[in-house]
């Protein structure tokens, strides 16, 4: 299957992205190219398989050195609640395109 | 459901998702102060402001109240929940995507039960997820732009979602009532809407009884219950005009706005549809043990409904009483120990919800500073003075009045010491000479007085009016200045006359 | 006394600790020779973005002061440049991108700070691939990086500056990043050493995240020695800061000697006759499917020459001729399977491009970096900004990552990909059970002519095919120089270890360099 001159526009204006009409035409023939790629990897029977989001999935219990899996960071390690974050304002918004009074400006936001 | 709920023919269906902040000290992914009224950006670290390289790190404290709540809601805790991306483009939205939860929430199922009236009604709850909240657009002061202020990024909130089982505005707002007092009552929520601690949202549909469900309107931050009420019935209103105009109602995204009493369509996100949520790779799964679990259980304060059901067990209250009193832990609080020290439980309930509510409700006061005008255990003690006759109902209203309008609780004096409270009591029932007039020769001289003074009522009582006696009663206690005893007058009276 | 550039950082640490040299001379040295190679204009090799003479020889000084004192830190006085992937207080951070023009980070990256910790005197930030977003470093906003044996050619990417100053002696070590080979594969092509660790071994606090669940950073040096000093003080738990972070229970042989505590062992002249699972003979693994992918060669219809993704014959005659010396030093040679290994490409390509769609969604115009400077409105500053700042490269990854996690596509292509993920990391668990480390060609090719594969995308992720499983995977994988290609470019080997096995890895990369010269290879006029 391939994209569409139309999943272009609509990608891009996902991505908040614009395309000349000659790129646009380019990037669609180049996403096609990677896409026929990615047709014999659809292909593969994956039933019962469990997606992997984190690497750390695949080392469970693999090794000696991982006594504890909570202790080494497969599961989502909480820290206390404790504020500890002094006000860095001044440098946080050093690279920041337009401040005023502390506040980061944009074009008018309309709800 | 009972069709006087119809409106206009057309049944409303309600359904809620509120949004709690949280009320941890630091943000729900970085160590930034979630204190409300900062300076601009002052509290917006550089995770906070998706700084590159800035990395999240989850706080301990937002996972464990989203646990209370799903122990006071009988909801399933779940022990792997995921943390997934909710990819948007939006000025107070510093990394381009929210993170939330989407297929695991951390807290599925349960329900939220209240009265409606004297009806209960119960509100069955499809999920409550972690996820942090955004920051504010402020569109004053600037021509033609709006200024990002960061500090509410990161802030910690549960999305609470209900099914749509509201009939009624009243229902929706009894509902969000009920909510609001418990995340408050245990702790994980400030409540204070005026700061967007405690912002509800309202799908709202109508239909024709037994029809599929109306398409829906979602009316967005909802920050006060008497706005609640208005907007609803305003949309109720406005779908079923557009329904009977013969237009069909477009799903859309709503606010009220309470100056005109109105709700209007928000210009809407164009890819709002497409949010491309996928399992955040920066945070691995919610693991939540059932050890811990039950550790939170066990430290839980006792939820308002278990505590109504024993003031009806332990101190015989009739339902209304134990549910009025457990609408907030300090009444709750005050109420048990005025019963205890009076051991007269309904006694207490009634001054508590009669004449304590009524003089806080005038002087607009919350019960810590009731406290100061007049004890919970000086309020014992006067009813145990009324209950052992010391003085009748009449005079312990002008106690009360004496101890609320000047207060008798000095700085530093001890709220708990049970004969100092006491001696309080009878010192102004001392001073204002309001003792019951117990001394039955000096009642039964006022008696004959008044019987020679009123021949009339004396026949007419004998020639079988019963009335009369009333005649005879009211010049009594007014000689005896308002101490005598009524029973004990009534008593007298009737032996007298027969 | 050889030439300070030509010591490795073994033996600058060492000099530096008996005061042969001072930090403060060795900072001069090496900056002089970026600064002469900056001035070359046309002929540079543009791998530096950013020095600053003071804030360097500052971190010299205080360093030759600390020796003084005796409380040197292990790497004391020895200089590093950072890929400029890691954010720095001291020089600018771009990743690359115009996006980030002129940008300074608040903070440093922990990597940034464990090396200064270690005594390590910063040279500045290395050239790469926009947002490390490439295999040849021609997507650097800042311009190409030529490669130091022939600056007609690609120094590979995405970390080619850091592989290029290492080579040319700019630096004597360079921190890079490695996303689906972009530590080994510029290593192989410039006849440097590099390793990548176990994913979650170094933080990826301060690193500008391309692709979360597989950017990783590690070290790139002369050799393996160098890159186990390195990689022990760049890794260690970041609790506070990153959730992915591993935290290891560690020897007292680890806590004290780190990734080098199996080289100070004194194996004998069979070192690898013992070194296997239970005192057995080391087994190595040759992956059967990667000498013939040719015939399998994925089909694909876009511009350009056919892409090649079996290795050249040269390729594959280098590794025999190294995997004897392996067996001379005692190692047995066993087949293994990794089926799935053409797979890696679409899986690879899904995976990054739909964290990477997320992970630039920050880079709006608002807080920080580039914002267009004309614009009607706030859709429109938010495209033409993110039109303007981002390369080509980098909008094509955005857009596959959009359409492959949207809706009505995420199960066909993201969870697809997630699936055969676990399956490729299966497979190698299946494989280290019938051996102990894996070895393989990095590339199926030396490095290109510069320009040959720039407008064919494609191209470049064929090319990728023999690194992206191990980094699928997150398992530990390096790169060692085997000589010279007919081209006179060189040639490089990956070794990749199970979980955690770095120490080993780097050890039996070790033995191979102590027996073999490749490694001392040094491009002409160098």
């Amino acid at each position: 299957m391939s994209l569409s001159p139309q999943d272009i526009q609509r990608l891009a204006q996902l991505s908040r992205l614009q395309f000349d009409d000659a790129s646009a035409d380019r990037l669609l023939g180049q996403l096609n190219g990677f896409f026929d790629i990615v047709e014999q990897m659809r292909a593969v029977n994956t039933d019962g398989v469990v997606p992997m989001a984190h690497p750390v999935d695949a080392m469970q219990g693999l090794h000696q050195a991982i006594a504890d899996t909570d202790e080494l960071g497969m599961t989502l390690r909480l820290r206390e609640d404790v504020v500890s974050e002094p006000n860095q304002r001044e440098a946080n918004q050093r690279s920041a395109p337009a401040v005023e009074r502390g506040l980061f400006l944009v074009p008018k936001v309309i709800e | 459901m009972s069709s006087s709920l119809l409106v206009h023919g057309y049944e409303v269906v309600i359904g809620f998702e509120t949004h709690a902040q949280l009320s941890t000290q630091s943000k729900i992914f970085s160590r930034a102060s979630t204190a409300f009224g900062a300076e601009a950006n002052t509290q917006a670290c550089a995770v906070d402001l998706a700084l590159p390289g800035t990395l999240p790190v989850m706080n301990k404290g937002a996972v464990e109240r989203a646990i209370e709540l799903g122990l006071a809601l009988g909801s399933h805790i779940a022990e792997r929940s995921v943390f997934a991306r909710k990819n948007y483009f939006y000025p107070d939205l510093p990394k381009g995507y929210q993170i939330s939860q989407f297929e695991i929430p951390v807290v599925q199922g349960g329900a939220v039960s209240f009265f409606l009236g004297d009806e209960k009604k119960t509100v069955r709850l499809v999920r409550a997820h972690l996820e942090e909240d955004a920051g504010k657009s402020l569109h004053e002061d600037f021509i033609g732009q709006s200024g990002i202020d960061l500090n509410r990024a990161g802030t910690p909130l549960l999305e609470i979602v209900t099914e749509p089982d509201m009939r009624s505005s009243a229902e929706a707002v009894a509902y969000a009532k009920e909510l609001h007092k418990i995340v408050t009552w245990i702790g994980i929520c400030d409540g204070n809407m005026q700061e967007g601690s405690f912002r509800c949202d309202a799908n709202v549909s109508v239909r024709k009884p037994g029809a599929p469900l109306g398409t829906r309107r979602e009316i967005k931050n909802l920050n006060s219950f008497k706005f609640m009420q208005q907007a609803i019935d305003y949309e109720v209103r406005w779908q079923i005009e557009q329904i009977e105009d013969g237009h069909a109602i477009q799903q859309a995204t709503v606010l009220f706005n309470p100056d005109t009493g109105e709700t209007r369509a928000m210009r809407t996100k164009e890819d709002a549809a497409d949010y491309r949520y996928f399992p955040d790779p920066d945070l691995p799964p919610l693991v939540i043990s059932r050890e811990w679990v039950e550790r939170v259980r066990s430290e839980m304060a006792e939820l308002p409904r278990v505590m109504a059901e024993r003031f009806v067990t332990k101190y015989g209250l009739p339902e209304y009483d134990a549910t009025t009193l457990t609408q907030s832990k300090a009444m709750a609080a005050y109420f048990e120990e005025t019963a205890k020290a009076s051991g007269q439980a309904k006694l207490a309930s009634n001054w508590i919800m009669g004449e304590l509510s009524r003089r806080m409700n005038t002087d607009d006061l919350d019960f810590a500073q009731a406290e100061e005008r007049i004890s919970a255990l000086q309020l014992a003690a006067l009813i145990m003075r009324i209950n052992d006759n010391t003085i009748n109902n009449n005079s312990a209203k002008a106690v009360f009045d004496a101890l609320w309008n000047e207060s008798r609780v000095a700085v530093g004096d001890n709220l708990h010491d049970v004969t100092q409270a006491a001696s309080v009591i009878d010192s102004i029932i001392e001073a204002k000479g309001l003792k019951q007039m117990n001394d039955t020769g000096a009642l039964e001289a006022i008696i004959d007085e008044v019987l020679t003074a009123n021949p009339k009522n004396v026949e007419e009582f004998k020639a079988g009016n019963t009335k009369a006696l009333n005649g005879l009663v009211g010049p009594i206690m007014k000689a005896s200045k308002g101490k005598a005893n009524p029973a004990q007058v009534n008593e007298l009276l009737l032996k007298k006359l027969s | 006394m050889a030439e300070l550039h030509n010591m490795t950082v073994a033996e600058l640490a060492a000099g530096l600790q008996k005061k042969d040299f001072s930090a403060f001379d060795v900072a001069d040295h090496f900056l002089k020779r970026v600064e002469h190679d900056q001035q070359r204009g046309s002929n540079s090799l543009n791998a530096f973005l950013d020095i600053n003479r003071e804030v360097t020889l500052a971190q010299a000084k205080a360093s030759d002061e600390k020796i003084a004192a005796g409380t040197a830190g292990p790497l004391e006085g020895v200089p590093i440049a950072h890929k400029d992937i890691f954010v720095t207080r001291d020089f600018a951070t771009t990743a690359g991108s115009k996006m980030l023009k002129d940008y300074r980070s608040p903070f440093d990256a922990t990597v940034v700070t464990r090396l200064r910790d270690a005594g390590m005197v910063s040279l500045g930030k290395l050239n790469c691939d926009e947002f490390a977003m490439g295999s040849a470093n021609e997507n650097s906003a800042y311009g190409a990086v030529t490669n130091p044996w022939d600056t007609s050619c690609i120094p590979g990417g995405s970390s080619g500056g850091s592989a290029a100053a290492v080579a040319a002696r700019l630096t004597p070590a360079a921190t890079g990043t490695d996303t689906g080979g972009s530590i080994r594969q510029p290593a192989a092509f410039c006849g440097i050493t590099g390793i990548k660790p176990t994913y979650g071994r170094a933080s990826r606090y301060g690193m500008v995240a391309f692709a979360s669940s597989l950017d990783q950073a590690g070290p790139m040096a002369r050799n393996a020695e160098d890159c186990a000093l390195l990689l022990s003080a760049m890794c260690g738990p970041d609790l506070d800061r990153d959730s992915t972070s591993l935290n290891v229970a560690q020897t007292e042989d680890e806590k004290k000697y780190g990734f080098s505590h199996l080289l100070r062992i004194d194996h004998g002249d069979k070192p690898f006759a013992k070194a296997g699972k239970d005192g057995k003979a080391l087994k190595i693994g040759m992956p059967t499917q990667w000498m013939h992918l040719g015939q399998t060669s994925p089909r694909h219809h876009s511009s350009g020459a056919q892409p090649q993704s079996e290795p050249d014959v040269q390729i594959n005659s280098r590794i025999d001729q190294s995997l004897e010396r392996f067996v001379d030093l005692g190692a047995e040679i066993v087949p293994v399977h990794l089926p799935l290994t053409k797979l890696s490409i679409p899986v690879y390509y899904i995976v990054c491009a739909a964290e990477a769609s997320s992970n630039l969604s920050r880079f709006d115009g608002v807080k920080f970096g580039h914002r267009a400077k004309e614009f009607s409105d706030l859709a429109d500053m938010y495209q033409r900004t993110r039109s303007e700042g981002f390369g080509d490269e980098v909008k094509r990854r955005i857009m596959i990552g959009s359409y492959v996690l949207s809706h009505g596509y995420y199960d066909a292509y993201y969870l697809q990909a997630q699936k055969i993920r676990r399956m490729i990391a299966h497979d190698f668990q299946q494989a280290f059970a019938q051996c102990d480390l894996i070895a393989g060609p990095v590339a199926p090719t030396t490095a290109w002519k510069l320009g040959d594969k720039a407008d064919d995308p494609v191209a470049n992720y064929l090319a990728d095919i023999f690194t992206l499983p191990a980094s699928l995977a997150g398992l530990p994988c390096m790169s060692i120089p085997v000589g010279l290609g007919d081209m006179g470019m060189p040639v490089g080997m990956q070794l990749i270890g199970n979980y955690l096995q770095e120490a080993q890895l780097l050890n039996v990369a070790h033995r191979f360099q102590q027996v073999t010269n490749f490694h001392d290879a040094t491009p002409e006029g160098v």
